[in-house]
């Protein structure tokens, strides 16, 4: 049997404050990268919007969509978290919380790599709503894999 | 009256053992009975016994195992022609379910009947499964796919369907009873109005033949479907329903063993219905398994099943209207006991985490049914859906567990 989950532990106060007024919620007319990230199965949605400047920082970084409480505080945090940070930064620390969120068991060390997002640890223990939680994720991968593309491509003329 | 006994309710759910069980350290209310429902003990015994004792492919053997087995599917069948009022066995298929009965008459007769420019009509309350094969068959074929729209109650438009009929329409599918929001659809005057254009008529029975009596010689549609698992009986076994006019004029479906009466390299002749569509070997127990569900429910009665489960539906809408910011979705006046409803802007999905932890299984999400959501601009709801052995207790539990929900989002 999968071991008594806790309520308390996956709806923190912080992440029901995020899903009651989310940060960066908002679309940004004209980004450098865009994403859509989409899970059919509980119908999570969100656009992801990025401006990132010459030297390679987030100049900004807003969502919009729908979805439940832990999808949405995922996503404001990210990009609370993300706003200021070279890509190659961010890039490491998608793939940090990727492996925060499905590793098991976690290394001590996995945590202090994720900065605020361990307070979704306590999402571990729903494992059916570990998706939730890693949607916008997944999202930024998608935005930063054109980021990538297009500079090798320009890089290549 | 038959209708006015009551049901035993505390005495049926002993017949269904896991209905005694604790989920998280709470007794389970399982209130998800549209996916799928629960199997009492004669059902879960009697696959057992046969795959102690009986079990042994059909058809095709002259020993005496496999002559009892086919014997068995036969009386299966038979007992399905019953409950459905078909006149003929030879129109009763067994499928794996609703959604391969669907594929079999959208590919078995609309392949070979229809031609380009034909038409055909689903409405807006349809699982993706009496979607998605139409609108493969019309992108294979030019065909045209027109929807019934529904109103804000859930209802379908009947004036509007009227509109819709025309020379071209060939087929209309639609649902009995809707899995999204519970909507009772006039399936007689449905398939009237229909016959009367010239097309022919599905009606996906999912949702119905667990809950309401099913006379398909009053309905008089040309092909009827519905899975077993949703009727207390086992998973991978469903019936299609089709007058055997069509039946007889349609191509199999899939090819094999089976369905064949002379194989050559150059050649086959298939068999007649019902052998023709059911290529390979059957889910032999999940059929049997078919046959004591089928009982139970008769036992209990669908006049009395019928009864109760509206009960239940009043009960349930009136408590679940109190809660504070509760939206149900779907207020059709004719209704079976399916409740979806939106809590503010709490996501169904966080509603039934939090309703898990207090034991309750209920479904989220957008219900296989996309374009009702898109309807009423939701990207999803949380569904509660009874059966006869749910109770009033359960109902409380459930509003309980509902303002648990508010107390967290507050
Ligand atoms: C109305 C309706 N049609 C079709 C289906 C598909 O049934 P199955 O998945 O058993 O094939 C369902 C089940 O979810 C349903 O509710």
């Amino acid at each position: 049997m999968i071991p008594e989950p806790q309520l308390s532990r996956l709806y923190q106060e912080v992440i029901l404050d995020h899903n009651r007024n989310p940060r960066n919620f908002k679309e940004i007319p004209n980004p450098t990268q865009y994403s859509h990230g989409y899970n059919p199965l509980c119908g999570d949605d969100y656009h992801l919007y990025l401006v990132i400047d010459e030297s390679g920082v987030i100049a900004d970084a807003g969502f919009m969509g729908s979805g439940c409480a832990i999808s949405k505080s995922s996503a404001s945090i990210m990009t609370t978290l993300i706003k200021g940070k070279t890509v190659s930064e961010i890039a490491a620390l998608k793939d940090n919380f990727l492996e925060f969120m499905t590793q098991a068991p976690l290394p001590a060390s996995a945590k202090s790599a994720v900065g605020r997002m361990a307070m979704f640890e306590g999402v571990r223990e729903f494992p059916i709503r570990v998706k939730c939680a890693t949607l916008i994720w997944h999202a930024l991968a998608d935005a930063l894999k054109d980021y990538s593309s297009g500079h090798k491509s320009t890089g290549g003329i | 009256m038959d209708r006015q006994k009551i049901l035993e309710v505390e005495r049926i759910r002993k017949d269904f053992p896991i209905l005694g069980q604790t989920m998280n350290g709470r007794p389970l209310v399982y209130l998800d009975n549209a996916a799928t429902t629960q199997k009492p003990v004669s059902v879960i015994r009697r696959m057992h016994d046969f795959y102690e004792t009986e079990y042994a492919t059909v058809h095709r053997a002259v020993y005496t195992l496999s002559q009892n087995a086919t014997r068995e599917c036969d009386l299966v069948r038979e007992k399905c022609r019953k409950y459905l009022n078909a006149k003929n066995n030879s129109e009763i298929i067994f499928v794996r379910g609703a959604t391969e009965a669907m594929n079999l008459v959208a590919f078995g007769y609309g392949r070979k009947f229809l031609k380009a420019g034909d038409e055909i009509i689903v409405s807006n309350l349809e699982h993706h499964a009496n979607i998605v094969p139409w609108q493969q068959l019309c992108l294979e074929k030019n065909l045209t796919l027109r929807v019934i729209p529904i109103n804000d109650q859930g209802e379908l438009l009947m004036d509007e369907y009227k509109k819709l009929l025309n020379c071209k329409t060939k087929v209309v599918a639609v649902t009995h009873v809707s899995n999204a929001l519970g909507t009772i659809n006039p399936v007689r005057e449905i398939t009237r109005l229909a016959h009367d254009a010239g097309a022919v008529v599905l009606i996906d029975g999912a949702q119905a033949v667990p809950h309401l009596k099913v006379d398909l010689q009053e309905i008089d549609c040309d092909f009827y479907c519905f899975s077993g698992h949703k009727v207390y009986g086992p998973t991978g076994v469903g019936v299609l329903y089709g007058k055997l006019r069509h039946l007889e004029a349609m191509d199999p479906y899939q090819f094999g063993g089976e369905m064949i009466e002379m194989v050559t390299y150059e050649k086959t002749t298939f068999t007649r219905p019902p052998l023709k569509f059911e290529a390979g070997t059957p889910p032999i127990a999940p059929i049997v398994g078919l046959g004591p569900a089928l009982d139970y429910v008769g036992r209990l009665g669908i006049d009395r099943i019928e009864a109760y489960e509206h009960e239940l539906l009043i009960a349930a809408t009136r408590r679940l209207s109190e809660v504070p910011g509760l939206k149900i979705i779907g207020q059709a006046r004719e209704k079976g006991a399916i409740i979806s409803f939106t809590i503010g802007d709490i996501h169904p999905h966080d509603i039934g985490t939090i309703l898990d932890q207090e034991g309750i299984a209920i479904r989220t999400g957008h219900h296989c049914a996309q374009p009702v959501m898109r309807r009423f601009n939701i990207p999803a709801t949380a569904r509660a859906s009874f059966s006869f052995y749910n109770t009033q207790d359960e109902i409380d539990r459930l509003v309980k567990g509902l303002e648990k929900v508010q107390e967290i989002f507050r």
